[in-house]
């Protein structure tokens, strides 16, 4: 009967249509999917931060991208939209399927996408980690943008110097499992045991780097503890959320906030004084840095072994610490003073 | 035959009649609990309303979901629903932030009127495959849920629009206020006011009634259910796109992701605000309502001090108990119709 | 005087009633989609493909089983993808509390089991609407995952128990818990094929109170149905969380439409009394497959989302067009209709 022939014939139809169509769409999509197999060293490297629509890793990729455009790699970057532990799971599996060279990949649980990296190892792709560690076992090398202690000290000194060092304070982080986060937060809170017995962390909260959430709730933390004198947030998306809140509320002024931002983001809140001053790095080095660490990896310049020495380009050459990881540098802080000087 | 005499009330007696409807009406009892709630969390914490920020955070807040609980609320009247309404204010929100980058200069009201045309254009889309392919609207509205978002993403790409990038006085609407009420919560309430008025005296809208109550009793009764359907999903969408607009005002920062889960949270808002899920019952006020009560436990709950992590489970709770409050309701109501009839 | 007319003139020829079903449709496209991709997309050809495909789809695979039944009886169950994120929070909690995985997990498709005892009691002894119910329940089983464990995630699972999750069978590219699933559509197939629960289960889709007066148990059918659903749910929940290696609160946010959506496109009627579980499957096939060749051909995961959604609705609407049409050829010059069969659901 002409209706279910034709029920059949339309079904099949439309699907093969629109995976023809879609396929279409791929040739004309420039992506990294056929890396180059051929040649000596396959330097086609793709960044898997946290996740996508972050400014912090759209800097830090886009730096990773200038470095691989220098030694003549490939670039691509991959992320799930949300900063949850398997989500870059399905990404990492794709692209070992797809037989990349590097992966720089920043974590969004140090145990959780463990299995995924190592089965990629095991294809032969180098593994790097930067701004966000897995466990030592799963990665060749990690990229710190500093010293974890160094970045934690900052921040700590930074608040305290803002509320006088006396009153309460609170974190607002970013995902509950980020690797660097815990890290961080941990080691405030042994500063703050250690050298602020006055200032008390009322409570932790976490906005998963998503801007919505962390408005919100930086709302909830203001209404909540009536008593607070400073926030302090790690995190770019965070520190941007709470300040562009606290600019439009009565509390501009008279609750400090601090943590790691991009100055970009913060010019506008240190021209209005919502905020006084800030802390991070260069993220564009960072990923710059991560992508010379693959290519050395890639072409067994290195093994990621302790003492093993590389060249980044224009950032000169660095040297493999302890627990294959490599030190960017020191934390810088911006306030008033020299915030116009930078672009990122 | 009997004859009818007609009865004449007294003023005072038509007072009561009304205030007794208030009582027994269904949206009193969740106004009853959005004030417990509030009353609790002020008195733990006086800040939640009588501080400028509480007051302020307490209206408008819910202001950009009660546009799209409203909406949902006259869709699922219909006996229907539309599971694309988040999707869709993700879609009218970046189309918000990309217009204000890419045009310099253009007219705020300008930006209110193509998001409201977008959303519309989405809601006639789901309104015509309903409407015409006769297709239940789960199934519809789950497709577009996926492919709106779908859209947007492949349209916004890892892009994210920054509230730097808005022009101050439109982000200025985020918080304004006029004699201490925000701009954004006058503009949720007056669609509010303008669509219970439309539902309850117009006839456009006392027909979505009929229509849900007993489709096939309205077709045969002449009604244009077509284009009753149609019209009711338009202005679902049109609502959804005013609620992405007013994001953006309010929230500044606009990724792919914007208005994830709303139809959900906006179906339990229309729920435990009394709008029955088979359609034909239920106001577009305890819709709003509802979607009050929601957003100001979420609140509410940090203070009392509650791990704000427990909301979704209140959410829950609250879904399942007006449901089951609902058909209790219905099932005594008919009983005592059936009394009635029998005596 | 004419030939007497048998009843072979009035059925349709046994190859036309096979092979010309939606479900073959959706079988033919399966097949035309992986030719496709296995000559034109890179990468697709190996075998590790199948694998991480057949590894992603698992849980939607599992769960489509009772979801097809459930579809069938013209109810609905929203709450299969929360149930999944809390018996993914138990193993994690417990687990790190001391308790072996495998208690851990024989708890957790209990809890699964009982989440759809209640949203089963509440549609069948309460009677409210499937959907109603099960939006409320999907906030609040969901709720009661992220509440136990907020935002964090458990990670520490025994190495053992991880890779038995992505572990295959002897060699072949198939994975382990595509074995678990065999077993349990053969089972389910069963059920609704060969047995009177199943024939009961078409009955009730069709017309409720006429499968009562049939003497079908309607209650305790769909009560039985919402229970497998949150068990079969719980299970892919263990295996989720496994998989990952991550319990989190939030596992697995959204996947019962992705489910839904490949029961309908599997030519299940949302107005039940109709469809079968090899359309079903081929569903979620195809849908995996789609998206798997679509990321290796690195098209972006959106617009595996547009298709998936366009898909969806293009199969349901040209089943209602061409519906319309055979209207049109038996009554032309069109009298309007009724539109009774919209009124329904």
């Amino acid at each position: 009967m002409f209706h279910t022939k034709a029920r059949a014939g339309a079904v099949t139809a439309i699907t093969v249509a629109v995976a023809l169509l879609a396929t279409g769409c791929a040739a004309a999509t420039p992506g990294g999917g056929d890396a180059g197999g051929d040649g000596d060293a396959n330097l086609a490297i793709t960044f898997v931060p946290k996740n996508l629509g972050n400014a912090y890793f759209d800097t830090s990729d886009a730096g990773g991208e200038e470095a691989i455009k220098e030694f003549g790699g490939t670039y691509d970057e991959q992320a799930p939209a949300t900063g949850s532990p398997d989500g870059q799971v399905s990404f990492i599996n794709t692209l070992t399927q797809q037989g990349v060279g590097g992966l720089a990949v920043s974590a969004n649980d140090p145990t959780a996408i463990c299995d995924a990296l190592n089965e990629a190892r095991d294809a032969g792709v180098k593994v790097v980690t930067f701004d966000s560690d897995t466990d030592a076992e799963c990665r060749d090398i990690f990229i710190n943008q500093a010293t974890a202690e160094g970045i934690a000290k900052i921040q700590v000194d930074l608040i305290t110097e803002q509320i006088g060092d006396a009153g309460q304070i609170a974190i607002l982080s970013a995902t509950a499992n980020a690797t660097n986060q815990n890290l961080w937060i941990d080691l405030m809170k042994e500063e703050l045991e250690a050298n602020h017995p006055d200032v008390e962390l009322v409570e932790v909260v976490y906005g998963d780097d998503d801007d919505q959430t962390s408005f919100d709730k930086t709302a909830a933390l203001l209404q909540t503890y009536p008593e607070l004198k400073g926030i302090v947030s790690p995190t770019t998306v965070g520190i941007a959320a709470a300040a562009r809140y606290l600019s439009t509320s009565e509390f501009k002024g008279k609750v400090a906030l601090t943590g790691l931002g991009t100055p970009n983001q913060m010019r506008d809140y240190i021209e209005d004084e919502t905020v006084t001053a800030f802390a991070l790095w260069n993220p564009a080095d960072l990923g710059y840095l991560a992508a010379y660490a693959a290519k050395a990896l890639i072409e067994g310049d290195i093994t990621g072994a302790e003492g093993d020495e590389f060249e980044a380009g224009k950032l000169g050459s660095f040297t493999v610490g302890e627990n294959g990881t490599v030190l960017l540098g020191d934390p810088y802080t911006f306030n008033a003073d020299n915030i116009a000087d930078f672009n990122f | 035959m009997t004859t009818l005499t007609p009865t004449s009330e007294t003023l005072g007696q038509r007072v009561l009649h009304g205030l007794g409807g208030f009582a027994k009406a269904r949206e009193t009892g969740i106004l009853l609990a959005l004030v417990v709630v509030v009353v609790a969390a002020t008195a733990r914490n006086p800040g939640f309303v009588f501080s400028a920020d509480g007051f302020r955070d307490l209206l408008l807040t819910p202001s950009i979901l009660l546009l799209v609980a409203v909406g949902q609320a006259i869709v699922i009247i219909t006996r229907n629903v539309d599971l694309s309404v988040g999707s869709t204010v993700g879609l009218t929100a970046y189309l918000t932030g990309r217009l204000f980058i890419d045009v310099p200069d253009i007219p705020v009201p300008l930006v209110f009127l193509a998001g409201i045309l977008l959303g519309g254009f989405l809601g006639l889309v789901n309104g015509a495959l309903v409407a015409f392919a006769k297709v239940p609207a789960l199934v519809i509205t789950l497709g577009t849920l996926y492919a709106y978002r779908g859209i947007n993403v492949l349209w916004a790409g890892s892009d994210r629009i920054n509230a730097s990038d808005m022009p101050k006085e439109f982000l200025g609407l985020g918080t304004a206020q006029i004699l201490y009420i925000p701009v954004l919560t006058l503009i949720a309430v007056f669609v509010l006011v303008v669509a219970g008025w439309y539902l309850r005296t117009q006839r456009g809208g006392r027909e979505l009634y009929a229509i849900g109550s007993d489709p096939a009793a309205a077709h045969l009764y002449g009604l244009k259910v077509t284009q009753r359907v149609l019209t009711a999903f338009i202005l679902c969408g049109a609502l959804a796109g005013l609620a992405g607009v007013l994001f953006v005002a309010r929230y500044g920062t606009v990724n792919s992701q914007v208005g994830s889960g709303y139809e959900l949270t906006a179906v339990g808002a229309a729920v435990i605000g009394g709008v029955a899920i088979f359609g034909g019952s239920g106001t577009v006020w305890g819709a709003a309502i509802g979607a009050y009560l929601l957003f100001t436990i979420n609140r509410a709950l940090p203070i009392l001090g509650v791990q704000d992590f427990w909301q979704r489970a209140v959410v829950g709770v609250l879904i399942i108990s007006a449901i089951v409050l609902d058909r209790v309701l219905a099932v005594r109501s008919t009983r005592k119709l059936v009394e009635a009839r029998d005596n | 005087m004419a030939e007497p007319r048998t009843y072979k003139d009035y059925s349709r020829p046994l190859w036309r009633r096979v092979l010309l079903t939606r479900e073959m449709a959706v079988i033919a496209a399966l097949v035309l989609v992986w030719i496709w991709a296995y000559t034109q997309v890179p990468y697709f050809a190996a075998p590790i493909t199948l694998t991480y495909l057949l590894l992603d789809i698992a849980p939607i695979l599992l769960m489509a089983l009772p979801m097809t039944l459930i579809i069938i009886t013209g109810e609905i169950d929203l709450s299969v993808a929360s149930v999944v994120g809390l018996s993914s929070v138990l193993l994690g909690t417990l687990h790190q509390g001391g308790m072996p995985i495998e208690l851990a997990a024989i708890i957790a498709i209990v809890v699964g089991a009982l989440a759809g005892a209640l949203n089963g009691f509440l549609i069948t002894v309460v009677g409210l609407p499937s959907l109603a119910v099960t939006i409320g329940s999907l906030a609040l089983y969901r709720g009661l995952a992220v509440g136990l464990l907020g935002t964090t995630a458990v990670t520490d699972f025994t190495a053992a128990w991880k890779d038995f999750a992505k572990s295959k069978l002897f060699g072949t590219p198939i994975p382990t818990i595509i074995l678990i699933f065999v077993i349990l559509a053969v089972a389910f197939a069963v059920l609704l094929h060969f047995t009177p629960f199943g024939r009961g289960v078409y009955a009730i889709g069709l017309s409720p109170e006429a499968a009562r007066f049939s003497g079908v148990n309607v209650e305790r059918t769909k009560f039985i149905l919402f229970v497998l659903s949150g068990a079969v749910a719980a299970l892919a929940g263990i295996y989720f969380t496994l998989r990952f290696g991550s319990a989190r609160g939030d596992n697995a946010t959204g996947m019962e439409l992705g489910v839904i959506a490949a029961v309908l496109l599997g030519g299940v009627s949302i107005f039940g009394g109709r469809g079968g579980l090899h359309g079903v499957i081929a569903a979620v096939i195809l849908i995996g497959a789609l998206s798997s060749a679509l990321r290796l051909a690195s098209v972006t995961s959106d617009v595996i989302n547009i298709i998936t959604g366009a898909l969806l609705i293009a199969s349901v609407v040209s089943t209602s067009v061409l519906a319309w049409v055979r209207r049109k050829r038996i009554r032309p010059g069109g009298r309007k209709t009724g539109s009774l069969a919209a009124a329904k659901g």
